[in-house]
């Protein structure tokens, strides 16, 4: 027997639903049935239902802050200069158009930013091309770490190696600042 | 290494058990995600833009000397198939085998370095290691990514760090999370409390294969919720610090379930390791759930006959894409099912 669907593939799924003491029968093959939706108890890696693009938008209108109605249209509100995203499509996808969206959209980013992380200011490692004051403070906690970890395995002469690097480190930052 | 030769490999570097704390944490994962200046994120880029992104990636790996050894795979030359399988080890993401063109995943023969390219972010950058080792995964991340950052030029921002699509990664880019696997507490009804608790200190609770997903097989998956405003070490501390204690939870709950119900549990792990050498017809669910009983029982010393790593090797081999690879044709779920029970038992009787 073919799919009822597809008419190619082997119907391997055959379904009889009783709706109000009609009786209707179907034969399917897995792939038309998992289509269809009638094989819901197949757990299939599927995504979320409650992700967060869903929770973006009512956390946008909650977010004390960002004033954005969402029925403003889309030219009032302003789209990114490099990639043309609108920020009404950010609210609704709950992704960003490109790395410029954060600082053409910052004012109304920070607040949702906050609300995520509870914080806006980066503390992590930054790129050496970057580098700068920033950098060197990063470099510095590092090394304070190895330096940690070297004293308590008891390897006092690299510890001496790396309590040195950092003197050093710590005088560029003082004479660059 | 060639992608054919990671894909036929059934056993991955990550499925070892001597490595810190496997009895209760399989694997321990970092992400970071970074993409490149001004070129719009994958979902809203041109085509042209996506093959500028894999093109400079791709650049990268040939002329950085440290990335040579990755294997770049492009997933549009890959079968549906085969990137399904990657997706069974862990090497992408599901959605990432979904998508074909423009599409790369960068593998370490060891599979212990994966980078997706053009997923979410323009790079993932992935490691995975067996055990509790975020430590030593994330120096393993770091590095790659020193190497990649002399090519590339990467979208940062002095104020909000790393930039990513979804302002719920921005800063430090990272996830590290660790896979644990908890039958004991599920036995004794806390699993859920456990994990419920974690989640109001900062760590977020996950199924087996991430996001979106059911958790089987009583296997959970911990990560960090944010990823700004702290560095990458304080969100790994705190995330090594919440797991240690689940663990040593997990292992005062086994050691309670042992002292109190011998029998029973014995009964328990036994007669899952009878179904699953035995068994003419298994679904990937229920295989999933007989050998976190069976793993149970030889981390407890009840089993004698099987290592742990040959379960963890199970767990994937006997998803539908690993099978149907075998099998060397599509098959449907009856069919999947036998094929699933033969290999487990022919696993399970081989010593």
């Amino acid at each position: 027997m073919l799919c009822d669907e597809c008419k190619k593939r082997p119907a391997n799924v055959h379904i009889t639903k009783m709706i109000n003491g009609v009786k209707s029968e179907s034969h399917l093959c897995d792939e038309c049935a998992r289509e269809k939706g009638e094989l819901t108890l197949i757990s299939d890696m599927s995504e979320s239902k409650f992700s967060f693009p869903h929770l973006l938008s009512g956390l946008l209108q909650t977010t004390p802050g960002i004033e954005f109605p969402m029925s403003v249209p889309v030219h009032k509100v302003g789209a990114c200069s490099n990639c043309g995203l609108a920020f009404s499509t950010f609210a609704s996808k709950g992704f960003l158009g490109c790395s410029r969206c954060y600082t053409e959209f910052q004012s109304r980013l920070d607040p949702l930013m906050r609300r995520i992380h509870g914080n806006c200011k980066h503390t992590g490692k930054v790129p050496k091309r970057v580098g700068g004051a920033q950098g060197l403070i990063r470099e510095i906690e590092k090394l304070r770490r190895d330096l940690a970890r070297l004293v308590s395995e008891e390897k006092y002469e690299e510890a001496a190696q790396v309590r040195d690097k950092i003197r050093d480190l710590e005088k560029g930052l003082a004479g660059g600042a | 290494m060639a992608l054919k030769d990671i894909i036929g490999r059934t056993y991955s570097a990550w499925m070892s058990t001597n490595a810190p704390h496997t009895d209760v944490a399989l694997s321990s994962r970092i992400r970071l995600a970074r993409n490149l200046g001004d070129i719009p994120f994958p979902w809203y880029a041109s085509s042209p833009d996506l093959a500028k992104v894999a093109g400079e990636v791709e650049k990268a790996v040939r002329e950085v000397q440290g990335l040579g050894g990755l294997e770049i795979a492009r997933l549009s030359e890959a079968s549906v198939l085969e990137r399904q399988i990657l997706a069974e080890k862990h090497l992408i993401s599901p959605q990432h085998a979904k998508e074909g063109e423009n599409r790369l995943a960068i593998i370490a023969a060891d599979e212990s370095i994966s980078v997706m390219v053009n997923e979410e972010d323009h790079l993932r950058i992935q490691t995975l290691l067996p055990g509790l080792q975020l430590t030593e995964a994330y120096e393993l991340a770091d590095n790659i990514d020193d190497l990649f950052e002399t090519k590339l030029n990467y979208a940062f921002d002095e104020r909000i760090g790393y930039i990513t699509a979804c302002p719920t990664n921005v800063g430090t880019g990272l996830r590290a999370s660790i896979m644990v696997h908890l039958p004991a507490l599920a036995i004794a009804g806390q699993a859920k409390t456990v994990l419920s608790t974690v989640s109001n200190l900062g760590i977020a609770v996950r199924g087996l294969y991430g996001e979106g997903t059911e958790a089987s097989g009583n296997m959970f998956q911990l990560s960090n919720q944010v990823s700004l405003g702290r560095s990458e070490h304080e969100l790994i501390d705190n995330l090594c610090a919440v797991t240690m204690q689940i663990i040593e939870q997990e292992r005062a709950t086994r050691k309670k379930l042992l002292y109190e119900m011998r029998m029973k549990l014995e009964d328990r792990v036994q007669r899952a390791y009878g179904i699953l050498r035995h068994a003419r017809l298994i679904t990937s669910q229920e295989a999933l759930r007989l050998l976190s009983d069976v793993k149970l029982g030889v981390e407890m010393r009840l089993i004698s006959e099987v290592c742990g790593e040959t379960l963890n090797e199970l767990m994937v081999i006997t998803q539908p894409a690993y099978l149907q690879k075998l099998a060397g044709e599509e098959l449907n779920p009856t069919q999947r099912d036998i094929r699933r029970a033969e290999l487990i038992r022919e696993r399970l009787s081989a010593k």
